[in-house]
């Protein structure tokens, strides 16, 4: 049924295919993070000069797929020769960096939408009784906002990741050998789907479950105080 | 008369039933990423001499033939599920793939060469292109040539034979190894080809008799294989393989044997 000489030869592939998947969501997913903080803060601002622009970019990055953005980068960009004449082209000739640039720009998007969402959401109470102590607007966002908003965001951002990781599988269309393209590869050369899909299949689920497992520890830690109590059931 | 008028239909379905009956129903796996033997228009219209031949071949066998596009990829897996019957989709015999498939008498052979820069490269050896980095479709026999005797040079491995040449014209590669009609047609005689040229002689994968590309079919199928042999027969004596490759070639791509 399953020939498991097939899968065992094909392993080392499997573990460098699987390096390269991680690297692309570690690397994406935390210049995705670090960047979004400060666009959601500037998403949710009362002025129209400073949300509009964002609101412009995600709702751009959030209305095309993601197979296009990568492409338009990676083969668009090689068109003009004026770019592969210029500086820019040493970093956008590595499909490293294509994919990197285009899979952070992508889960940016997504990721601002997350969190601005989640600080307009904060009772409006905390903020009064914020401004009655007279703290400043910064120390407002600093204090209050922001970390009431990010644990809130948490669940919302778990799932942003998880798909990130399975979006990773678009890498392989840019030459980068991810385990979607080492799949590929063995099905091709062996003509077995199960020990080729069925095993990438496998390792997603076990890296989507790891990470689902994470998030829920980093939940019950950062959300507890939102957690039913005991009195409150009785 | 109305009896007589029906059993004269009666008649005539059961006259017509086994005209249909002998047109056999297939379907063709084709490809489509391989100018000018395989190509879609923007339309997603099929076209090139794949398709021709694939077309000409149904033809001789009197068979109604449906084409299925599939990426080159996952083309023999395909077959072997039978989403199709049988593979025009310049596919080369080789060793690996007749463990999987059956094969067909070839129906054209051509060689490969190597493309870049003109002025780049003067010969294509493994010690000229030492730590160069060759663009090559992945998962073919010109991919296992160039990492079999290029050790030391990098190899880029793309999904798709025309985008060997767009990733030599983007400089992520230093030279193309390819099929000698495809990256004339696809890259050489474009403007995005200008400035490049061949590099050394047109190189011959598998000097063996019986070497080409062939219609590949599932195993143990010989009725098919016999009917589709018999068919490439008849069109390369009825001239109409001649015509089909004059439409898009001015040398002779015909398999030696």
């Amino acid at each position: 049924m399953i020939d498991w000489s097939i899968i065992a030869e094909a392993l080392p592939a499997f573990w460098d295919g699987l390096k390269t998947t991680m690297l692309l969501l570690v690397i994406a997913c935390g210049t995705g993070l670090v960047l979004s903080i400060p666009l959601a803060v500037a998403r949710v601002s009362p002025h129209r000069a400073v949300w509009g622009p964002v609101w412009l970019f995600t709702y751009v990055m959030r209305g095309t797929p993601l197979l296009v953005q990568l492409f338009m980068v990676y083969h668009g960009l090689a068109q003009f020769e004026a770019i592969r004449e210029s500086f820019a082209w040493t970093a956008l000739r590595s499909p490293w960096f294509c994919a990197w640039f285009v899979f952070t720009l992508n889960t940016t998007a997504y990721t601002t939408e997350i969190f601005a969402g989640a600080l307009r959401a904060t009772p409006s109470g905390e903020l009064e009784a914020a401004r009655s102590f007279g703290m400043s607007e910064g120390a407002i966002y600093r204090r209050i906002l922001l970390p009431s908003a990010l644990r809130r965001a948490l669940p919302q951002y778990g799932n942003e990741v998880v798909m990130m990781m399975h979006a990773t599988a678009i890498a392989s269309t840019v030459t980068l050998v991810e385990i979607t393209r080492v799949a590929r590869d063995v099905y091709y050369n062996h003509f077995a789907p199960l020990e080729s899909f069925g095993v990438v299949a496998v390792i997603y689920f076990i890296l989507t479950f790891g990470m689902a497992g994470l998030f829920k520890l980093i939940e019950r830690r950062a959300l507890r105080h939102l957690r039913p109590t005991a009195s409150g059931v009785a | 008369m109305i009896r007589s008028l029906a059993g004269a239909l009666a008649l005539a379905i059961v006259a017509a039933t086994p005209v249909y009956a002998q047109n056999q129903k297939l379907r063709v796996g084709v490809e489509g990423n391989y100018p000018p033997f395989s190509m879609i228009a923007p339309d997603g219209k099929l076209s090139g001499f794949d398709i021709d031949i694939a077309n000409a071949v149904c033809a001789a066998m009197k068979a109604d033939c449906t084409l299925v596009q599939q990426e080159f990829d996952g083309i023999i897996p395909a077959l072997n599920a039978k989403k199709f019957d049988m593979i025009v989709a310049s596919l080369t015999i080789t060793e690996e793939r007749k463990k999987a498939v059956d094969f067909s008498d070839p129906y054209y052979d051509v060689p490969s060469r190597f493309v870049a820069k003109a002025g780049a490269f003067t010969e294509a050896t493994p010690a000229s292109l030492k730590g160069k980095k060759i663009t090559v479709l992945r998962n073919s026999p010109r991919a296992k040539y160039v990492q079999e005797r290029f050790k030391e040079s990098e190899v880029l491995l793309v999904a798709k034979e025309t985008e060997v040449y767009l990733e030599l014209a983007a400089g992520r590669g230093d030279i193309a190894f390819g099929s000698s009609v495809v990256s004339g047609e696809a890259f050489l005689k474009k403007p995005e080809g200008k400035g490049f040229a061949q590099v050394g002689p047109t190189v011959i994968l598998d000097t063996t008799a019986g070497a080409g590309v062939g219609i590949a079919l599932r195993k143990g199928e010989d009725d098919l294989r016999t009917k589709i042999n018999a068919a490439l027969k008849e069109i390369r004596a009825n001239g109409t393989y001649k015509s089909l490759a004059d439409k898009y070639f001015d040398f002779d791509i015909a398999p030696k044997s």
